[in-house]
């Protein structure tokens, strides 16, 4: 291959993987709350108050820090309504998910208002001066922003957490059964709190990541539908944080390959292109739940069902 | 329960919901709403009382305005009475949006395909067009969920965005105005293939006369129908539901079927009503907003005919809130989101109540 080419498949490569961070972060986080239980149908709305919170405390501190510290604050915060509503006062998590991410959608456009358009330089790359410029692997290795390395350090926890920790096989068995959990004295509403607020943090980080990073600025409703793609990542990946990994990055390959294809000198109208990433997500979903058996072996038992004690 | 001063609170179930509440939980939600709003204006600086004023007063002081709040209360009216079927077979089709701009494009398409000719047939072909484009926009969720047992949530919401992109893709290309200097809209409508205004002085047209008749429809399909019937004891009781060999299937289609059909006309309103052509905008997020109007109206008809009233006032009381005292417009989703959430909240008490216990624990 000639040198050209390569250095073409190295940029996409990177470009694929900024693509899919923002639903790495989203779908984990969605993923942890599913494992306990609870669908929280919010995360379109939790992303969309992450990105603007993020975005307006770097533009107004200077400190990417204390934006994603902002992101994930909003997001949480917003995940703890939803808890409360759906945890203490019953409601149920359907109809409060959708009204979240209603919720979200009008908060983030209302208070982004005074920040609309604005620029900001954006979180750069890492540069380790003779490991980056290593041909090939220096740029897949070394090229990265911050964030995305935190996304794969956040997946190594999650493994380690769930499957290898006391405290994943709690939060595991909340999620398949929480009368037996409940049985067995351990706090199942406090757990579920928990996992949601996580759930809440890690949508507002991957808001983040596009307000900060991947297009560093705000506009409203910027998120574009990755809320929702990310929970069906949660189907298709069948609540393995691994896989969601994985079909995160297939799907920023999906973005990417819409992004240039006009350029490679396809003539499609770039709405049609536009479409594919939607229709990849049905496309998707479609092929992971015709297996009936596969889904209800993996998916957690008692996704979506409340508890309560009385 | 938790500890407050001593005393110790417990949730317990009632023997009987509680009717009254349950009817009276919207006005509480709606009162929340505007109080919360009335100390968010003044956190903004904003004199709370000339904002809430401006808010919920000003839209609707002039008769043709009062039209206004019909004309943007049809299609979410249409719309939630569609989704209501859905909702209460647990049947969560929250596609209204794309079901209703696909409506519109099937009825904006035969529009532009009888350009230039006069009939009395046009309005109805378009009216049924619209129709069925919002039912196979539905029709694609639930074969997919009932074939191959696809979330409907997640596929009818993609499809939405993919109905977007359609009607970007079409009156930017194919169906754009040759007259139209470049701009994203299609040729405007014939007279013939516009719904007619209902009086002089307002803006009431034909599409807002739907609405109101598809109200006692709906009742009697959801109330009085076996169809209605079977929809309702497969949200109620699943297993009762299976027992009675209601195929749940069935109950999947008609959900799906009603809400797209009812979404299409509401888009089909739209562009024969007040716009007159297709462009690239053709709702404010009607279908996404008629979710809200379904639970506030209780699922029940007559409920959501007051509920896209008060959600339509939310929509021009963000309009005048901008123009009078420079809020921005979003503060309206703001309000339906709290709307909602408050509506959740406060069901709690239909089903439970809180009691006092004393210090011994309970």
């Amino acid at each position: 291959m000639s040198p050209d080419l390569i250095d073409g498949i190295v940029v996409i490569l990177l470009a694929t993987v900024r693509a899919g961070t923002p639903l790495v972060f989203a779908a984990l986080g969605e993923l942890v709350a599913e494992r306990s239980g609870v669908l929280n149908l919010g995360v379109e709305g939790m992303m969309l108050v992450g990105a603007v919170a993020g975005f307006a405390a770097a533009l107004g501190t200077g400190s990417y820090a204390l934006g994603l510290l902002a992101a994930i604050a909003a997001g949480a915060a917003l995940a703890l309504v939803f808890g409360f509503l759906t945890l203490t006062m019953r409601a149920s998590q359907v109809p409060t998910g959708l009204a979240l991410t209603i919720f979200g959608i009008g908060l983030s456009t209302f208070v982004g208002y005074p920040v609309q358009d604005k620029p900001l330089a954006g979180l750069k790359p890492i540069d380790i001066p003779g490991l980056s410029d290593i041909p090939v692997i220096g740029p897949l290795l070394f090229g990265h922003d911050l964030l995305i390395y935190l996304s794969l350090a956040i997946l190594a926890a999650l493994l380690w957490f769930l499957y290898r920790s006391k405290g994943g096989l709690i939060l595991r068995a909340v999620g398949e059964s929480a009368e037996s959990a409940d049985a067995i004295g351990y706090p199942v509403i406090a757990i579920r709190y928990a996992a949601v607020a996580f759930g809440g943090a890690m949508a507002g980080l991957g808001g983040a990541y596009l307000s900060l990073v991947y297009t560093p600025t705000w506009a409203e409703q910027m998120t574009a539908g990755r809320g929702w793609i990310a929970l069906a990542l949660v189907v298709f990946a069948t609540w393995k944080p691994g896989w969601v990994v994985a079909g995160a990055y297939l799907f920023g390959g999906v973005t990417i390959v819409q992004l240039n294809l006009q350029g490679w000198g396809f003539d499609v109208s770039s709405h049609l292109l536009s479409m594919l990433p939607y229709i990849a997500t049905i496309v998707v979903l479609v092929m992971i739940s015709r297996d009936e058996t596969r889904i209800k072996l993996n998916a957690p038992a008692a996704l979506g069902r409340p508890f309560f004690r009385s | 329960m938790s500890p407050l001063g001593g005393m110790r609170f417990q949730i317990e179930p009632r023997l009987e919901q509680s009717r009254a509440i349950r009817t009276l939980a919207p006005l509480i939600a709606v009162v929340l709403t505007v109080l919360v709003g009335a100390v968010m204006f003044a956190a903004l600086g904003v004199d709370p009382l000339a904002a809430l004023a401006s808010f919920f007063l000003h839209p609707v002081d002039t008769l043709p305005e009062l039209g206004d709040i019909g004309v943007k209360a049809a299609p979410l009216m249409l719309c939630a009475l569609g989704l209501a079927v859905g909702f209460r077979g647990n049947v969560w089709n929250i596609g209204a949006e794309g079901q209703l701009i696909v409506g519109a494009l099937a009825g904006g398409g035969v529009a532009l395909a009888f350009h230039g000719a006069t009939g009395w047939y046009i309005l109805p072909l378009m009216v049924a067009a619209a129709f069925a484009g919002g039912a196979a926009w539905a029709a694609i969720p639930a074969f997919l969920r009932t074939r191959f047992h696809a979330n409907e949530i997640l596929t009818s919401l993609m499809l939405t965005y993919v109905a977007a992109q359609l009607l970007g893709f079409l009156v930017h290309g194919p169906w754009r105005s040759p007259d139209a200097f470049n701009f994203p809209v299609s040729r405007d409508f014939g007279d013939d293939a516009r719904l007619p205004y209902l009086t002089d002085t307002t803006e009431l047209h034909l599409g807002v006369l739907f609405a109101v008749i598809a109200v006692p429809l709906m009742w009697v399909l959801t109330q009085r129908s076996y169809a209605g019937f079977q929809v309702q004891v497969a949200g109620l009781a699943p297993r009762a539901a299976d027992y009675a060999g209601f195929k749940s299937s069935r109950i999947v289609w008609i959900g799906m079927l009603s809400g797209g059909a009812l979404a299409g006309l509401a888009g089909l309103g739209e562009v024969a009503g007040p716009i007159g052509k297709l462009q690239d905008q053709i709702s404010p997020g009607y279908g996404f907003a008629a979710i809200i109007v379904a639970f506030l109206g209780r699922l029940h008809p007559v409920g959501i005919f007051f509920a896209s009233l008060l959600m339509a006032l939310l929509y021009l009381g963000g309009g005048t809130a901008q123009i009078e005292m420079q809020i921005p417009p979003a503060v309206t989703g703001v309000f339906q989101g709290m709307l909602l959430f408050f509506l959740l909240g406060a069901d709690l008490f239909v089903g439970y109540r809180i009691r006092r216990v004393g210090r011994v624990a309970a």
